[in-house]
């Protein structure tokens, strides 16, 4: 048989011959350098190959190496804290290897192998164990305990199982299966495309809660769910997602930096071992895997960067933990597939895009959800997606905002008139909806039986202020009556002491679902008192005078160590009710 | 000896079709994707390309010079073997050289001291150093609302017309950092641009004897339009040269960025590729970005390149491609309004939609004041709350705003004219530029500013 050999080279595409036993989606090696690529398209013996390094100087005449195998990921521990590319070869590790310069046809695995892990058996010998049993449990970092699992397919009684300190690569247990007995490590491959499998998937109920107040509070979503935060260029998106990252209550966050700025991801891989998780005091990276692919990196190694992504992350919502994928931002990754689809000449959909663009980008999110997962203690486990998309121009008819709005269950818009007068973070309050509402609504009548109402008072009063400000445009505000400019003014204290966070402030940039909760209802209870008082005759003007607004807009500087000062101010608003 | 090839096929724009006789008989030339490659014309011109999409029974080449003078018949084609490289040197501080790197200032050639690949690479992530030392530019409007940092990429956005030529020569001349004397070079292309427009920067590089410390590369408007495809790239591997091998802080000036963007829509015209939007092509973002990105810093080096193109918006229109894919690998943006320009305002910079994203490492304690943050904050909420009240004043009369909304209306002029507003030669430091901004919130009660700690406004505030 005729060797695989490249007949082709233009840009990231490449084309070979004698290709007849490739099938699609397998990786292949291209060239003597060795660079990786995917097969993405069959013709007859001719293979496509997107490859995911730069193509420059390789040409015609060289060969290509067929792995039968599709991209995978390598599943185990030593996932947690570490900084991959797109196709998982860890960053750290090339520095090390090729200096400050990515190079090319670097082969490095995405675990390490020498490193022992200690691992304490939870299965007995004899037992009989199915895919997603527990077989033992390995204390990678302190904030996660790594859960072994038996792989995907495999069934049998277990045999053997060891404890001691082991590499990913060395035999842990022996299952007698059907086909014979099984070695199993604790290493495991996943093709990236494929989804990791579910016992069944469950409505997501429970709130995943952020810090953010206008988040939490207004547009909640939920543990398992999905939402989509797209807006034009400085209206924040990076921020807000790095403030998820940080605050979000997920017991792991995955972090795709997809086509984004080299600055902004050395931001995220400097500051993330230094910020201390507000929970267990721990750095956040012992809960975090990120992927930077940053925008000047190879295009099709973006395109993976996002099924990467989400393979890890399915990995740990095995494990029955919930898990938080941020990715940032999925319009660079649907550009990068625009750029393949080009390169394969395939007849094109709207702007350019792929025809099957919103498939794609459908079947993503639907990785998302609440599910028990396979194995038999029926663990439930959660996996969020939050993606950012960065639409030309911020207009949102944008084929891939459309194709996401259309399969995600929370829309927060970003606006650059809020961004450009700094009230960050910029989410319209007037656009954006979140469909978990009625889900989390049990969850959070633990913090309050009247966090709800609250909630509904507070937006009932936004939307009430943009109807009256546009009548104010036309007649002026001086012609409004004074309880309408009562409910201008507390729309306003929502909007400024309320919704406005400051990501960068110490204190401010969290506030638990408890102080989101007594701050609204300060805001809300001196409205509902004033407007009795103006009711009964009180001059509006002088009521704004009161010291104690000013002290409410200083609510979000309260440590969340010293909420009873909040007493203090209920106090002040009762006393006010006696006057 | 290079093998000669007569066999070109078809020129079509700035693209050439070479075929290769080899694959006849079912061989291989060798030939490599994005080889450099030279072309002889039948006058005996010598052109160079690159080689855009190699098949194996032709070769498409981008030919740099344009293929004016070109024939399919007695042209001759070698490959060179290699990629496009620049032979870099520090001599090449002080000299002025055209879009291909030829000199243009009747000086000698370069002797290299090494050959460096014009595309170079990605920084790792991890190698890179997070930018965090301030650039005091003099410019209160940068300097006070969206300052720069060493190692960032802040794009100017403008519009025919507009002043944005003046803003960067001043930038070039007055950036500093503040407290230290270290190597310093500007590294500035200019793409497409006019003889007047280049020699105005080239006038003030040498009124100010910055032209000792500047390297320029200059394709004019009437120079080869695809060769500005590889100008800024030579600029940026002369930059990096410079920034991480000799230490140096590197200001690079790309300008003006929208005539680089139509020479490659050109290029992909001529290839019938698919077109993204208004006719650029789909990967813009990536070329765009492999251009941008080289901009940074890197752990344990000593070097900074920080990066300052220069675009003008398509009739002002920030969603244009251009700006918009600009924008989204930028960190941050400086736009020139037109507006503040009718006023007679220079530097005309509309600070609201204008944005620096790294500033926040930059400023504060230490390294510009403590209450610059809060500040600067400050000055953006009142001043964009100052506009919304002109525009109701427009509608309604000024005798339909409230008090208060009479003293924003008064700020956002006063923040116009004073602190805006400022002279072309005038460098303002940054106590100065955060006092200036305190007189003007000292028109406000206190109760207004809720961007601001309290013990800044126990500290400065004084209304």
């Amino acid at each position: 048989m005729k060797e695989p050999i490249i007949i082709r080279v233009s840009g990231p595409l490449v084309v070979a011959k004698n290709c007849s036993v490739a099938r699609m989606y397998d990786m292949v090696a291209v060239s003597k350098k060795k660079l990786i690529g995917e097969i993405v398209e069959l013709k007859q013996d001719l293979a496509y190959i997107q490859v995911y390094e730069e193509t420059a100087g390789i040409g015609p005449g060289e060969p290509v190496y067929l792995s039968g195998q599709p991209l995978s990921v390598e599943l185990g521990p030593g996932l947690i804290g570490s900084i991959y590319d797109g196709i998982q070869r860890p960053l750290d590790l090339i520095r090390d290897k090729t200096g400050d310069f990515i190079s090319r046809g670097i082969s490095l695995p995405g675990l390490n192998r020498q490193k022992r892990w200690h691992l304490q058996p939870l299965a007995k010998v004899g037992e009989n164990v199915g895919a997603g049993d527990v077989l033992g449990q390995i204390q990678e970092t302190t904030l996660l305990l790594h859960k072994i699992l038996v792989p995907v397919g495999m069934r049998g009684k277990l045999i053997e199982i060891k404890e001691g300190d082991f590499t990913v690569e060395e035999t842990v247990a022996r299952i007698e299966t059907e086909k014979g007995v099984v070695d199993v490590n604790c290493l495991q491959l996943w093709p990236v495309r494929k989804s990791r499998p579910v016992k069944e998937k469950l409505m997501p109920n429970e709130i995943l809660t952020t810090g953010q107040r206008v988040i939490d509070t207004l547009f909640p979503i939920a543990k398992g769910g999905t939402a989509c935060i797209p807006g034009p260029f400085g209206s924040g998106k990076t921020v807000v997602l790095h403030e998820f990252a940080k605050w979000s209550d997920a017991q792991v966050i995955v972090y795709v930096a997809c086509g984004e700025r080299g600055n902004e991801t050395a931001d995220l891989l400097l500051s993330f071992p230094e910020l201390k998780d507000p929970r267990s005091g721990r750095p956040l990276m012992e809960r975090t895997v990120i992927i930077a692919n940053t925008s000047n990196m190879p295009v099709a190694a973006r395109e993976a960067s996002i099924y990467t992504g989400i393979t890890i992350a399915e990995y740990f919502r095995d494990m029955g933990y919930s898990v938080a994928l941020m990715a940032d931002s999925t319009s660079r990754w649907a550009e990068a597939s625009r750029e393949m689809s080009g390169r394969l000449e395939e007849m094109p959909g709207e702007e350019g895009y792929p025809a099957y663009l919103s498939s794609r980008i459908a079947e993503f999110y639907e990785r998302a959800g609440k599910a028990v997962c396979l194995g038999q203690d029926n663990r439930v486990g959660a996996l969020s997606i939050m993606g950012a998309v960065s639409p030309p121009g911020g207009d949102l008819s944008d084929p891939v905002v459309q194709a996401t709005l259309r399969v995600v269950k929370v829309f927060w818009g970003l606006d650059d008139k809020l961004a450009n007068a700094r009230h960050f973070p910029a989410i319209n309050w007037l656009i954006s909806y979140s469909l978990y509402h009625d889900n989390v609504k049990e969850y959070l009548k633990n913090v309050s039986p009247e966090f709800v109402n609250l909630k509904k008072e507070a937006m009932r009063l936004l939307e009430e202020e943009s109807g009256l400000l546009e009548i104010a445009r036309l007649v002026g505000v001086e012609s409004l009556s004074d309880e309408d400019k009562l409910t201008l003014e507390t729309a306003k204290s929502i909007r400024e002491d309320f919704l406005h966070q400051n990501a960068f402030h110490d204190i401010d940039t969290y506030a638990s679902l408890k102080k989101q909760y007594l701050m609204l209802k300060a805001i809300l209870d001196l409205h509902k008192i004033l407007l009795a008082l103006i009711k009964s005759g009180r001059e509006l003007k002088d009521l704004l005078k009161l010291p104690l607004r000013e002290k409410i807009a200083k609510c979000k500087y309260i440590l969340e160590t010293q909420l009873d000062e909040f007493q203090e101010i209920n106090k002040e608003i009762d006393a006010l009710n006696l006057t | 000896m290079l093998k000669e090839y007569l066999t070109v096929r078809n020129i079509s724009g700035p693209i050439m079709l070479v075929e290769l006789p080899a694959a006849r008989e079912g061989k291989f030339e060798d030939i490599k994707y994005a080889e450099l490659v030279e072309i002889k014309t039948q006058k005996g011109d010598i052109l160079r390309g690159k080689v855009l999409d190699i098949s194996q029974d032709k070769a498409l080449v981008q030919v740099f010079e344009g293929t004016v003078g070109l024939g399919t018949e007695g042209s001759r084609v070698k490959f060179l073997g290699r990629s496009q490289e620049l032979g870099v040197s520090e001599d090449m501080i002080g000299r002025v050289f055209d879009g291909g790197a030829r000199p243009r200032d009747n000086g000698p050639q370069i002797i290299a001291k090494k050959f460096m690949d014009v595309n170079g690479s990605p920084i790792n992530p991890c190698s890179r150093a997070y930018p965090s030392e301030f650039i005091q530019t003099g410019i209160s409007a940068i300097d006070g609302m969206n300052p720069l940092v060493r190692g960032q990429k802040l794009p100017i956005f403008s519009g025919s017309g507009l002043a944005h030529s003046r803003i960067a020569a001043q930038i070039a001349r007055q950036a500093k950092v503040l407290g230290k004397v270290e190597k310093f070079a500007v590294v500035f292309a200019a793409m497409g641009i006019t003889f007047e427009e280049a020699n105005f920067f080239i006038q003030d590089f040498k009124d100010t004897g910055a032209i000792e410390r500047a390297v320029l590369f200059i394709n004019l408007a009437d120079d080869a339009a695809i060769e500005r495809i590889s100008t800024p790239r030579l600029a940026l591997t002369c930059a990096e040269y410079l920034a991480f091998e000799l230490d140096m802080h590197v200001l690079v000036i790309l300008i003006d960025m929208t005539f680089y963007c139509e020479s490659l829509r050109e290029v992909s015209a001529a290839r019938k590729e698919i077109p993204g939007r208004r006719g650029y092509p789909g990967y813009l973002y990536t070329d765009l970005a492999s251009l941008y990105e080289r901009a940074g810093r890197i752990k344990g080096k000593e070097g900074s390149i920080t990066l300052l193109p220069v675009l003008t918006m398509p009739e002002d229109d920030k969603t244009h491609p251009i700006p918009d894919l600009t924008g989204y690998i930028t960190e941050g943006q400086i736009i020139v309004s037109r507006e503040l320009q009718r006023k007679g305002i220079y530097p005309a910079i509309d600070v609201l939609p204008s944005l620096s994203r790294l500033k926040d490492k930059g400023i504060g304690k230490d390294k510009t004041r403590e209450d610059h943050a809060d500040v600067s904050n400050q000055l953006f909420a009142c001043y964009a709350k100052g506009k919304e009240a002109k525009e109701l004043s427009i509608i309604l009369g000024e005798a339909a705003l409230s008090d208060l909304d009479k003293v924003y209306l008064n700020f956002s002029d006063r923040f116009e004219n004073e602190f805006i507003r400022q002279g072309e030669y005038e460098i303002r430091d940054i106590h100065a530029t955060l006092n200036m901004g305190w007189k003007l919130l000292n028109m406000l009660p206190s109760s207004e500013l809720k961007r601001i700690g309290l013990k800044f406004i126990k500290a400065y505030y004084s209304g």
